[in-house]
């Protein structure tokens, strides 16, 4: 390679990358300043030093990263959120699971189209996806009448979906599921249908070959699929804004509150560096899962 | 090669998934045409909500300005994401990568008040400029993600062909690389248009009170009440959607999939 | 024509060509040889400008091409994966060059056509690569090469892709068209069969340095060492120390099986104590259940260990003494069904001591 090339290639990657450095780097850099200031009186941020006799004065505090610690609400609410992410995720690999097999197994022709169909209400409106959930679950919506009329019948007391965690993780479960159909999809389509055929061949009756042969070759698309669900779901505030209530507030309620209505820029800051630091540690396990994956499959 | 077949227990799970996925928009859809003020039982067929919503000059300045918006993003992340695809291909600077898909791989919150916290302390004032810059920030990774598989997808040796025929370095990036990669910038295009039209988190934290895009409407409007108007407005987003997609998938099915 | 002088060039920690030097002569079909990662294919690439050598010179016609792009090299490639542009259709694929060279409209579709008359593929010329068969891709990208006259032709593994028959047909064309137009071809394959069949002359390739130059016939009668023997064809390489030598006959001992006498590689000295290998092709044995030794012959009695039945042809392994092993191979060119030995026949085995060729 000439140095005539070399110079293209940087000036190619350098108008993509400094936009990124404004204005995803740099954001992210200032949001950890952030995190050690004070808040400013009216909202926003606290002057970052002040001068007094003369004397120049850095103003930074450890106080918001401590209010985390101290108040156990907060990370009460961290792990709540956390339930909530891994419980979407596992619901979302039962259901998607069968799906993502089904379309696999069909015929070659039928697979773009079934695909297709996965895909569709995925790219309608995140808002739209939201507010059919809230007609389903409203009081006067047909389900939660018809479901009274069997608690009634039961003799228990009349029971509400709207503002339920239940309501929140149905929904996320809707919104995210699926981010986990196509990488199990993916992943299973590669697989060689002979195996089953020697499997079977040798013995192994249907759950043998299932357990013993597809399984352990999906957990690539499984874990690329998880870390799919499971990152929006930690950080999603919309829905439990919209059909959680009190109850089913999440951790990215807690930020937008914050940053939107108490104005506390510091410590929403310190609620976001956790979000992020989370998402990044499960960013490199999944970067190491995908290595020692594709290692097994010795590609 | 034999084929497995799904078996009868497996495709009727499959149906149940496909029925989860779309009772939840065929009630939106249908409480559209649904003459009553509640989207809880059917009445009988109306335009109503529609006429209304013609009329609705808050719904229709919003729609507006995220066509306007939407555009100028894709635009803007269709160039730079094009670069950031190529530069990620020829894979120079290692760090690229992370740079151009953190956006991707971050939750939208994190980008949307980490850009709200930056545009207030640099004094940028918060509308549609500040929502277009929010929205290229995060287009950009899908068009590079796009354009990236369409060359890796390409034989390396066909631009070594052109050189070789006696074609300069400029010459064979128009000639043969750029008419080879139009599909995946094409889909690119198309997908950050979609996801900037669409997008509700980003667009929520850095739009200000001054402007509003649809979501932004529709989010205020469902806030305060669940009225067969907003499923009008949906139906009709679905619609567009849907329009998008087909153009999609007609040119490039691969890139659905990413 | 074609001079490439000390040209190395590594990638890391990997030498990929080491103090390379050879000389091509014009009008020459000359073929690089040698298995995967031996450089070839690197030196195709230094010649052709996609790749610049760390040391090195490569010059054509006297004047040195290293500081020269790709494009400005009268240099054409046949890429192993035939690289037409899926997006332009024949007739384009082979006016792209003429159009870089900037030539007028009304020449470009004149040579465009002249040259698909030459590969006799006229009806073509609208049909989009992906319409065309393996071979029919194989001659556009040859046609699209030649087209504007390059000064050399390189060629990476043309023929890898197509199945055995079609590559025998193509071998031929490649032959016929390489004389009609004269132009110098380098050729790069780690198949030796096709080296053998096409070249004037091979370069037997390996780790980064070459092993040897030569005409087909006497790379494979004479070869310079054992990597070239056992790379060509079949051999039998057997270990064996100099006991004596004049200028006509070398006696050496092979491990295994004692003293016998040989004739020398006239491009080396062997002296006293030497360790050196006697390579040996099987078909150059003779093999029968008894046999007489004639004069300049040596002669061994063994055992049968294995045989392949190959058709025109039969492969032994011999058993000789001290479980020493030789390939030795039977033309089944008598009338009707041959006889052939079992395994555990006692047979004899015999050669000329000049059939042998002594390498260090």
């Amino acid at each position: 390679m000439n140095r005539a090339e070399r110079i293209r290639n940087h000036l190619m990657a350098l108008p993509p990358a400094l936009y990124l450095l404004l204005f995803f780097a740099v954001p992210s850099v200032m949001m950890l300043f952030a995190s050690f200031r004070y808040p400013g009186e009216y909202g926003g941020l606290a002057p970052w030093y002040y001068i007094e006799h003369g004397q120049f004065s850095l103003d930074f505090t450890l106080e918001n990263w401590l209010r985390l610690f101290e108040s156990g609400i907060y990370l009460g609410l961290l792990f709540k959120s956390l339930g909530y992410a891994i419980l979407t995720t596992l619901i979302c690999t039962i259901m998607a699971y069968p799906l993502a097999l089904m379309i696999a197994r069909s015929q070659k022709r039928f697979r773009d189209l079934l695909l297709l169909l996965v895909i569709l209400p995925f790219w309608s409106n995140f808002l739209v996806r939201i507010y059919a959930w809230m007609i389903i679950f409203s009081p006067q919506g047909a389900l939660t009448i018809g479901l009274n009329h069997v608690t009634a019948a039961l003799g228990l007391e009349p029971i509400s979906l709207m503002f339920s965690s239940t309501a929140v993780i149905t929904c996320l479960v809707y919104v995210h599921l699926p981010f986990m159909i196509l990488p199990l999809y993916a992943n299973l389509e590669k697989h060689d249908s002979r195996l089953l055929d020697a499997a079977q061949d040798l013995g192994a009756n249907r759950f043998q070959c299932f357990w013993l042969i597809t399984w352990p070759q999906s957990l690539p698309g499984i874990y690329a699929g998880a870390i799919l669900v499971f990152i929006p779901s930690l950080g999603i505030f919309a829905i439990p804004d919209l059909l959680g209530g009190t109850n089913g507030i999440m951790i990215g309620n807690v930020i937008k509150q914050q940053f939107v209505e108490s104005r506390d820029w510091p410590f929403g800051s310190v609620l976001s560096l956790v979000l992020t630091g989370i998402t990044l540690l499960l960013v490199l396990l999944a970067a190491k899962l995908g290595k020692t994956g594709s290692a097994n499959n010795g590609t | 090669m034999v084929h497995n077949r799904p078996s009868k227990t497996l495709v009727s799970a499959g149906i149940l998934v496909y029925l989860f996925l779309y009772i939840p928009l065929a009630v939106v859809v249908i409480f559209s045409f649904n003459d009553s003020k509640l989207n809880a039982e059917w009445v009988g067929f109306t335009w109503k909500w529609y006429e209304k919503l013609i009329h609705n000059e808050n719904i229709l300045r919003a729609a507006g300005n995220s066509l306007i918006i939407a555009i100028i993003s894709a635009a803007l992340a269709t160039v730079l994401g094009t670069l950031a695809g190529l530069a990620i291909h020829r894979g120079r600077q290692k760090w690229l990568p992370a740079l151009v898909l953190g956006p991707i791989a971050m939750p939208d919150i994190l980008i949307g008040v980490s850009l709200l916290l930056m545009f207030i302390l640099l004094n940028i004032s918060l509308g549609s400029v500040s929502i277009i810059l929010a929205h290229v920030s995060f287009c950009i990774g899908f068009v590079a993600l796009a354009v990236q598989s369409r060359l890796a997808g390409m034989d390396q040796s066909l631009i070594e062909a052109a050189r070789d025929l006696g074609a300069s370095p400029w010459q064979s990036f128009r000639l043969i690389s750029l008419p080879l990669l139009m599909p995946g910038i094409i889909a690119g295009a198309l997908m950050a248009f979609t996801l900037s039209i669409d997008d509700f988190v980003i667009t929520f934290f850095t739009a200000g009170v001054g402007s509003s895009t649809l979501p932004l409407e529709i989010y205020s409007m469902v806030k305060i009440a669940v009225t067969p108007e907003v499923n009008a407005v949906s139906t009709l987003l679905m619609l567009v959607t849907l329009t998008l997609i087909t153009l999609l998938s007609k040119i490039s099915p691969a890139v659905l999939r990413q | 024509m074609l001079e490439i002088n000390a040209v190395s060039r590594s990638f890391g920690d990997f030498v990929a060509l080491n103090n390379v030097s050879l000389h091509i002569q014009a009008g020459e079909f000359f073929t690089l040889l040698g298995p995967s990662g031996c450089g070839k294919t690197t030196l195709l690439r230094l010649i052709a400008g996609f790749d610049q050598a760390d040391s090195g010179q490569i010059l054509l016609d006297g004047k040195p091409l290293c500081a020269l792009p790709p494009e400005l090299r009268p240099v054409h490639t046949v890429f192993q994966s035939y690289a037409l542009f899926p997006h332009m259709t024949v007739a384009e694929n082979i006016a792209f060059p003429l159009r870089m060279a900037k030539m007028s409209k009304s020449e470009i579709a004149h040579r465009v056509a002249e040259v698909l008359d030459d590969v006799r593929l006229p009806d073509k010329a609208n049909h989009y690569p992906d319409a065309l068969s393996g071979g029919q891709k194989q001659r556009i990208a040859i046609a699209r090469a030649l087209v504007n006259r390059p000064r050399l032709l390189l060629l990476d593994e043309p023929l890898s892709a197509l199945d055995a028959k079609l590559r025998e047909q193509m071998q031929i064309e490649l032959i016929n068209l390489q004389k009609e137009v004269g132009i110098t071809f380098v050729y790069v394959t780690h198949d030796q069969g096709e080296a053998l069949a096409l070249s004037h002359r091979i370069a037997v390739m390996n780790k980064g340095e070459i092993s040897q130059i030569d005409e087909p016939s006497v790379l494979y009668s004479y070869p310079d060492n054992r990597f070239v023997a056992d790379f060509i064809g079949q051999c039998n390489i057997l270990d064996a120390k100099v006991v004596s030598s004049d200028s006509q006959k070398v006696n050496i001992a092979i491990t295994g099986l004692g003293e016998l006498a040989t004739i020398a590689n006239p491009e080396i000295t062997f002296n006293r104590g030497d360790s050196c290998a006697l390579t040996l092709r099987p078909e150059k044995i003779r093999l029968a259940a008894i046999l007489e030794a004639g004069s300049n012959e040596v002669l061994f009695s063994g055992k049968v260990h294995d045989m392949l039945y190959l058709g025109d042809v039969t492969v032994y392994i011999i058993e000789l003494a001290n479980d020493v092993l030789i390939e030795a191979m039977l033309a089944n060119d008598a009338p009707g069904r041959t006889r052939l030995f079992d395994t555990g026949d006692a047979v004899q085995i015999s050669w000329r001591i000049d059939a042998g060729h002594l390498v260090p």
